[in-house]
């Protein structure tokens, strides 16, 4: 395919604000080259909206190279599109056909209201991290990184539940719109550490507490948000969680 | 233990009765497909007639027979609350629902699977733990014990009854397929070394009860064992 020839429809969600209702709209992509990102090819159609004077569609991004977790957008079915492991913005459109039709719809969850077309917001997330994702240090100098020897081990596995961007695709590709993967990565990155085992335990009850409030619903362990989870948190940090929780409560 | 009165109303919490619960079944499952398998000694029911008794008149199995009626009650119950909740959790449905890429379909309809276990469940319970525990059975076999095995024969020459069954333990085999090792995720054992056996567990266990407990109408109806 040589650049700039893909056409494409385009069935987007429109929305003005939190209290309409939406529905569905359609548009053509023109001219669309296979090398542009999934966020470029929006770009290419907001301005041809723009410059025939019609609103541009809203949509959320803002790194566009995988780390802010901006880019919200569920693609033919699937949170970020139909390949694993990377974000809407590093999407490309040779992954799609010439002459495709494509559904995008915001993320659907009670917790992350709509604001507009394509946006959500996703201040829930927050509230969750403030209710515990953080460890309590008095400030002061800087301490030697050294001074606390953490096994490999449990530095990787910290290190890759870390490694989650709170893009919500979880939630997004969850039958039950659960945040379970979120917070339970969130959860182990922190207690899998020395400087965050001192506030474990009442970390996984508020952060739990905080999930439910918020509305998210409950985790039947289908492995969706796994195998949507464009940074590829593992499971295994919801039973960890599941443990914690357990251990938190009866003691 | 400030916690411990929130903690079975959190998502967590009820997740965890449902696990317990689930694999307390799975114990019963065990036990029930082991006693009804006797009838495969194809001795006209009398080893079979001997283990129903014993399970009919023993003290022990009797009270966890309520046991076991409680933990399914609660099962159900908290399996209703969960799925309405979880339907609240996405007040719009999205127009491409999406397939089965990420998730397989059994592990989305458990509550369908349940649905239909249950309404299983309740024929079921009408074709012999009614007439055993409450309208009596009314022969004896050579050893004197109630012939709940003519029971069986009589019920199983319908063939409705027999594709019911079977199709029934279709839905048990899928819906133990996702449930078996979920329940493990849910109450926090995971671990590298244990979970694909776990998981190996949960397979086979899934085809071979249920296949099992097929078997049994099969054999039946068609004159397999007599
Ligand atoms: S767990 Fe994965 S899918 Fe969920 S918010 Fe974090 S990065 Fe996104
Ligand atoms: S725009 Fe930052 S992750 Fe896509």
């Amino acid at each position: 395919m040589s650049h700039g020839n893909m056409n494409l429809t385009l069935k987007v969600w429109k929305q003005k604000n939190k209290n309409e209702r939406g529905r569905f709209e359609t548009y053509q992509a023109k001219g669309i080259s296979p090398d542009m990102s999934f966020l470029e090819m929006f770009d290419v159609v907001n301005e041809g909206l723009i410059n025939e004077g019609k609103e541009p569609i809203a949509f959320d991004h803002d790194c566009r190279e995988g780390i802010c977790g901006m880019c919200s957008m569920y693609i033919n079915g699937r949170p970020h599109g139909p390949k694993e492991g990377i974000t809407t913005c590093q999407l490309h459109m040779r992954s799609f056909k010439d002459g495709d039709t494509i559904v995008v719809e915001p993320w659907r969850s009670a917790a992350f209201p709509v604001i507009k077309d394509l946006v959500v917001d996703r201040s829930s997330f927050d509230r969750i991290m403030a209710a515990g994702g953080f460890v309590s240090v008095n400030t002061g100098n800087a301490k030697d990184a050294n001074n606390i020897l953490i096994p490999k081990d449990d530095a990787d596995t910290a290190f890759n539940a870390a490694a989650c961007i709170g893009c919500g695709a979880c939630v997004a590709a969850c039958k039950n719109a659960s945040a379970m993967l979120f917070v339970s990565a969130k959860v182990s990155q922190l207690a899998l550490l020395p400087q965050g085992k001192i506030e474990a335990k009442n970390r996984v009850l508020n952060m739990v507490k905080q999930m439910d409030e918020e509305g998210f619903g409950n985790c039947t362990n289908t492995g969706a948000c796994e195998a949507e989870c464009p940074k590829e948190i593992s499971l295994e940090n919801i039973a960890r969680m599941n443990r914690e929780y357990l251990g938190a409560s009866l003691t | 233990m400030s916690n411990t009165s929130g903690f079975l109303f959190s998502s967590l919490g009820k997740k965890v009765v449902m696990g317990a619960t689930g694999l307390f079944l799975v114990t019963f499952l065990l036990v029930h497909c082991f006693i009804n398998a006797l009838i495969f000694f194809n001795d006209g029911g009398l080893t079979f007639n001997i283990g129903a008794h014993f399970m009919g008149t023993n003290w022990l199995i009797r009270t966890m027979e309520l046991v076991l009626f409680f933990g399914l009650v609660l099962h159900i119950v908290q399996a209703a609350v969960l799925t309405r909740e979880n339907q609240k959790a996405r007040p719009v449905a999205y127009a491409n629902p999406g397939g089965n890429v990420s998730s397989s379909w059994y592990s989305r309809s458990m509550g369908l699977l349940g649905t239909l276990l249950l309404m299983f469940l309740i024929i079921h319970l009408a074709h012999f733990w009614v007439k055993s525990r409450f309208t009596g059975i009314p022969t004896e076999d050579a050893n004197g014990h109630e012939d709940l095995y003519a029971i069986m024969q009589e019920t199983f020459k319908q063939l409705w009854v027999v594709v019911v069954y079977v199709l029934a333990m279709v839905s048990l085999a899928y819906h133990l397929l996702h449930g078996f090792q979920s329940a493990f995720q849910t109450l926090g054992l995971n671990h590298k070394k244990y979970t694909p056996l776990i998981k190996k567990t949960g397979v086979c266990f899934s085809i071979v009860i249920p296949l099992i407990f097929a078997l049994m109408p099969l054999a039946m109806h068609f004159g397999w064992i007599k």
